[in-house]
């Protein structure tokens, strides 16, 4: 943008603001302390009328904008002008809102306004509009890494929306898993029988799609770039390696299954008769209708019990700590391969909580109905005796010990994600496990994707399922999380749909979610960089590799523009056009400190903009008042959070600080996963900054909040308040 | 549950199969996904020795003198919170009541046990002359265990009884009269029919 | 206009016994309403809920099965009403299951046949309780046309009970806080108890009998209850209901020493009382423990 910067400032008197405010007031404060140079005020601004004043004063030359109206999640594509710099005050939800409507009230309610037009002036002037990232990737070709269940589906989606599709499989064949079953759980209504896995006509649909291409006996050797230029070395068997170039990738890679030979206490291992879902299969699948006989000395089973959560949802060493989600529905269906084949075959499923995802219940049901016999216990062991296997276990409806006979024991067994190399390990051990890895990323902070726990990827589960922490990279099937087969097929199209999202959003320079379609992007000033290395570490999504100079390189493509890297640069060199340690800092310094005698003190907010942000404009939503001495300021998330701004703002008199963000940990709710926590850490270093300025470390909190906390986070804004009431206002105002 | 003793069970299907053939809505028996709800849905759960959950499991587990002889079927009030609430839909109340039936033309239901005597004595009530005497129906109750014990309930009960029959709500002369259909021998007539059926359905006769 | 109806309407209701005054009521009321109470001949018992121990199946099914076989043999093309809650479950019981099995519809009729009834059963008669007549064929808004003596200033506990209520249960009501008692207080002028927490709690039933402590205690919470909801007296659709929750009451005061005296009415004696009929008209001398507001309101002359 050439030229001369030139602001305006619109006050808005709709929605009861001309009644709550004096706006003409509002309006000087906007032309003599905001500088801006043009002001106007208008009684419904976000009416066409409104907003043709404001695109004739744009044509006329004005490129910052200053909306004194509503929230900035209100009304936002309606004040949303091309190439021009947009901040909002917000004098509604913030302000009037949550404010009272007395006379009392009415001197800082008008306080509070003021600050916040000083603010959306201070803010304007600090921005650029921002252009878009200028390294972009052009290929919007798509590779699916597993030739799965999951990976079929995936490719199948994704070359039906009309992309290129690169399929590379492992094994010499396409199916994966469910190239071993039999029968799969019904998928469709009534949702009573065993049905067909469809597998043969997935692949057909695959193999014959022009848009396909397969590459069998094949994994990744190397991935790098990013979104939208990713290269990725494929190496075959064969030794046919090559080289190609693609959009966006799609991890399917699916699981192995849990290896029973540690389930001793079950004798696996000891007799033939007792075997794993996936044995069952194998078994029934090569009696192809003929009466399933035992592995042990080819008798007909005539009694077959099936043991559920078999080495699973266990604390031991060993076992897999979780529910695999889809083994009661494959016990239920194992269990009717002999029900229907022979109704005087007692089959008995020994669960201890049925867990039946999807339409499992009416399945369930089917089985019922069909006299397979439900029976809620803990399976202790399973013996070989003469001519049969004794199962022991806890009755726990009878609460008592019992024992069944049987020929032919089943367990269920769960999934064991492979998921590659786990990248928080130490170096030793992931140097070990090299030949793992999945993916093979150049990335700076590792080959793989990163995990959550029990080796499953990472991925918002509340928000953004399919994303990982590698942007352009989407996982999906039981490598996320545990699932069975029609969760799976889902999972697989979510990713497609997601993977054709980045590379278009690649190829226009914007960024992915969560932050869809935003043009910023960070840049540092070299001259400043002390190559410390904190934001290449500290990226959630390991967007920054090193030069070799170990200057961090930004692969904008894989940015989330978080701003975590911002909030971590000790020297402050990192920023984006439109949203940097001067947009915040500009904000701050605005607002007016009155002195200490004043009593009236003075509390920012630095306010996650995902999840606090809204709970505060839902706060005034609700009717719910809380203190006019709070200024807050919205931040892309708690990460991008730089120390300079609580100690500026301490230093210019602010009474005190709080960071309002997400719930971090296991169960994060961060948008960025993990800017809450780290913010979180570095906030606990900022107690000897306020010792060394004489201050009490009451004055800066951070509170982990909700979207939901409506009610909650005016308390905690009181609480705060009421706080500095009683340790006494800063003594650093003047 | 802490004291019981109860033989372990076979876990075969035969007594289920039994109380499919022979129990008023036994088929449903195998329907119960163990939830609990009934159980905590009864108005007399906590006097239950085994809530229903917990029968249909015995059952499931072949604990069949267990199930038959237990009090725990004649606490039904037959308030009907169980059918409404269960998710599964099984008409607990009738299975129940079914199963309280079984055991008690098998002669394996507690003797002694109050609610079974008393239905006993509704029935015969009734079956007698094809409508309830009410009178009757309380002495009968009340000097169900003798001559004795009988005066004693009696008295206990005497200012009930008293409210009853000063408001005219209670025949004096009931032991005389009352509580008789016209067509007395067509109903004994039916209802020895539909026994006789029954009786041969259930394998009784 | 007159509309015919076959009435069941069971043991209890007979003279000299316990729900006597219901039957009392009912009459005066449906006598406001235009209802014609068409008594099914020689009617026989429905089994009560605790008939099956002895009675068994087949024997239950055919004494309800005799009913409905004589109300459509003799009043036919009427819907059967009953007054008692278990008259109602068991005939409505015996319908559906003979509806769903062929076998018991066949072994039943053979039965009926030793009553001289083999081929008068058809089973297909609506089967209704005196509430659905009342809310679902005249409507609240003519129930309350008749009321000369609203029943302003008394708070009312609409108990519902079990078997009015479940398994069947009334059209559009819920089963665990049916309104249409409170709507029938209302509509008579009174003011229901709209938080009474205890409305379909079991009073035990037949168990009264047999398990007084484990009924009793039961009872208690309903009374308490209604104490607690600010109620001066419980209404009631059931006889079993209204005879338990209210002639135990003294032995629960014995019991657990509280002060019970709460008056356990039909609805059908509001309605009665507040059409202008006579304390007697509705059977408030039936009430054991009396309902003198609604004796006093029966006394006045209307406005």
């Amino acid at each position: 943008m050439a030229g001369e910067m030139k602001l305006g400032a619109y006050i808005c008197k709709g929605c009861g603001l001309g009644e709550r405010l004096d706006c003409a007031e509002l309006a000087k404060v906007a032309q003599k302390e905001g500088k801006a140079q043009v002001v106007r005020e208008h009684d419904f601004l976000c009416h066409a009328d409104g907003l043709a004043m404001i695109g004739n004063d744009i044509t006329a030359g004005v490129n910052q904008i200053a909306i004194a109206a509503c929230s900035r999640r209100a009304k936002a594509e309606a004040f949303t002008f091309d190439g021009v710099c947009v901040t909002r005050a917000n004098l509604r939800e913030g302000v009037i809102w949550v404010h009272p409507d007395t006379d009392d009230a009415r001197e800082t309610t008008q306080e509070a306004a003021a600050d916040y037009v000083r603010m959306a002036c201070a803010e304007a002037k600090a921005m650029r509009a921002p252009a878009g990232n200028p390294n972009r990737g052009g290929s919007k070709r798509i590779l699916v890494v597993g030739g799965g269940i999951s990976g079929l589906t995936a490719a199948r989606e994704v070359a039906a929306a009309g992309y290129e599709v690169l399929l590379v499989e492992k094994s010499d064949e396409l199916g994966g898993i469910a190239r071993h079953l039999y029968r799969r759980v019904p998928a469709k209504e009534p949702f009573t029988e065993p049905q067909e896995t469809g597998l043969a006509e997935l692949v057909n649909s695959v193999c014959s799609n022009p848009h396909i291409t397969t590459l069998i006996n094949s994994t990744i050797a190397q991935t790098s770039g990013a979104p939208g230029r990713f290269t990725v070395e494929i190496a075959s068997t064969g030794g046919n390696n090559r080289s190609e170039t693609v959009g966006a990738i799609i991890q399917a890679s699916g699981f192995t299954p849990y290896n029973a030979n540690a389930l001793t206490e079950f004798s696996y291992g000891r007799t033939l008769d007792v075997i794993d879902q996936l044995g069952l299969e194998k078994l029934v699948a090569a009696a192809d209708g003929a009466p399933i006989t035992r592995p042990s000395d080819g008798k007909p089973v005539k009694r077959v019990v099936f043991v559920q959560c078999a080495g699973q949802r266990s604390a031991d060493d060993g076992r897999l700590p979780y529910c695999s989600g889809y083994c009661c529905n494959t016990s239920i269906k194992q269990a009717m391969y002999f029900k229907d084949a022979d109704p005087a075959i007692d089959t008995t499923i020994i669960y201890s909580d049925l867990r039946t995802p999807g339409n499992g219940e009416d399945f369930y049901r089917s089985a019922q109905r069909k006299d397979i016999t439900f029976t809620k216990g803990k399976v202790s062991t399973v013996t070989p005796t003469a001519a049969a296997l004794k199962v022991d276990f806890k009755d726990l409806i009878l609460d008592q010990d019992a024992d069944i006979e049987a020929d032919l024991v089943v367990l269920a067994t769960g999934q064991v994600p492979n998921s590659g190399i786990d990248i928080e390990t130490s170096d030793e051990a992931q140097a070990a496990a090299a030949d793992k890895s999945i993916l093979n990323l150049t990335y700076r902070q590792g080959k793989d994707l990163p995990q959550l726990r029990y080796g499953f990827t990472d991925s918002h589960f509340i928000c953004f399922p399919y994303e990982t922490r590698r942007t352009g990279i989407y996982a999906c099937g039981p490598v996320r999380r545990p699932m069975d087969m029609a969760q799976a097929m889902d999972d697989a199209t979510g990713a497609a749909l997601k993977a054709i999202q980045a590379v278009e959003n690649a190829a226009a320079g914007r960024a992915a979610h969560p932050r869809a379609g935003d043009l910023s992007f960070p840049q540092y000033r070299r001259e400043g960089c002390t190559q410390c290395k904190r934001c290449t570490v500290e990226c959630p999504f390991g967007a920054i590799d090193e030069d070799e100079k170990r200057y961090p390189v930004f692969n904008e493509s894989r940015c989330r523009r978080c701003g975590t890297c911002m909030g971590a640069c000790p020297v402050r060199v990192i920023s984006f056009e439109n949203y940097s340690v001067d947009t915040v800092g500009a904000q701050i310094k605005a607002v007016d400190i009155p002195d200490e005698f004043s009593e009236k003190p003075r509390v920012l907010i630095l306010a996650c903009e995902n999840d606090a942000y809204p709970a505060l404009d839902m706060a005034g939503m609700n009717n719910q008042h809380y203190s006019a001495f709070a200024r807050i300021i919205p931040v892309r998330c708690l990460g991008s959070v730089n120390t300079i701004w609580i100690t500026d703002a301490l230093n210019s008199g602010y009474d005190a600080v709080a960071l309002m963000g997400c719930k971090h940990g296991i169960d994060y709710q961060c948008h960025f996963v993990k800017g809450s926590e780290l913010a979180t850490y570095r906030a606990s270093k900022v107690d000897d900054t306020l010792k060394q300025m004489n201050l009490e470390p009451e004055r800066v909190q951070l509170f982990e909040v909700a979207i939901t906390d409506a009610l909650r986070t005016p308390k905690l804004i009181d609480g705060l308040v009421a706080k500095v009431i009683e340790i006494g206002m800063s003594p650093l105002k003047f | 549950m802490s004291d019981r003793r109860m033989a372990v069970g076979n876990y075969r299907n035969d007594f289920l199969k039994e109380v499919e053939a022979n129990v008023e809505d036994g088929e449903w028996v195998k329907m119960c996904m163990q939830c609990g709800v009934c159980a905590g849905s009864c108005p007399l759960g906590p006097y239950w020795e085994h809530p229903p959950q917990e029968i249909f499991m015995m059952i499931r587990a072949g604990l069949r003198d267990d199930v038959l002889s237990s009090e725990s079927m004649w606490m039904c009030t037959s308030c009907y919170n169980c059918i409404v609430r269960c998710p599964r839909e099984l008409p607990i109340t009738h299975i129940m009541h079914g199963l309280a039936n079984y055991a008690h033309r098998l002669g394996l239901a507690p003797k002694m046990n109050p609610t079974r005597r008393f239905a006993k004595l509704f029935w015969n009530n009734i079956a007698a002359g094809g409508r309830a005497n009410e009178l009757k129906l309380s002495l009968g109750l009340y000097f169900m265990d003798g001559f004795a014990t009988g005066i004693k309930k009696s008295l206990q009960m005497l200012p009930i009884g008293l409210g009853m029959l000063k408001t005219r709500r209670l025949n004096p002369f009931g032991l005389l009269a009352g509580g008789n259909c016209k067509d007395r021998k067509g109903i004994q007539a039916m209802l020895k029919k539909a026994k006789e059926l029954e009786d041969k359905r259930k394998g009784f006769a | 206009m007159t509309k015919q109806y076959s009435f069941y309407p069971g043991c209890s209701s007979e003279t000299k016994a316990s729900a006597v005054n219901y039957m009392t009521s009912v009459n005066a009321m449906c006598k406001t309403l235009g209802i014609a109470l068409n008594e099914i001949p020689d009617w026989n018992c429905c089994g009560a809920s605790i008939g099956y121990a002895e009675g068994g199946e087949l024997p239950r099914h055919a004494m309800n099965a005799r009913n409905i076989a004589l109300s459509e043999k003799h009043n036919p093309g009427q819907d059967i009403v009953a007054t008692c809650a278990a008259c109602w479950l068991g005939a409505k019981e015996t319908q559906r299951c003979l509806q769903h099995s062929r076998r018991l519809l066949d072994d039943t009729k053979t039965a009926l046949s030793e009553a001289g009834l083999g081929k008068d059963y058809k089973g297909e008669v609506p089967i209704r309780h005196m509430v659905e007549v009342l809310i679902e064929d005249i409507g609240y808004e003519a129930l309350a046309k008749p009321v000369v003596k609203p029943l302003t200033d008394i708070k009312i506990a609409g108990y519902v009970g079990c078997q009015t209520n479940r398994p069947f249960g009334v059209a559009g009501e819920s089963f665990e806080n049916p309104k249409y008692l409170d709507k029938l207080v209302e509509t008579v002028g009174g003011e229901p108890a709209k938080k009474y927490d205890q409305k379909v709690t079991c009073c035990g039933g037949a168990l009264a009998f047999s398990e007084p402590e484990k009924s009793q205690a039961q009872i208690r919470k309903i009374v308490e209850s209604a104490y607690d909801h600010g109620a001066e007296m419980i209404v009631t659709p059931c006889p079993v209901c209204q005879m338990n929750v209210e002639i135990y009451q003294d032995q629960i005061n014995a019991r657990y020493g509280t002060k019970f005296h709460m008056p356990v009415t039909y609805y059908s004696q509001l309605m009665t009382v507040a059409y202008g009929g006579t304390a007697k008209q509705a059977g408030l001398d039936g009430n054991i423990i009396r309902a003198e507001k609604l004796e006093k309101i029966a006394a006045k002359p209307a406005k």
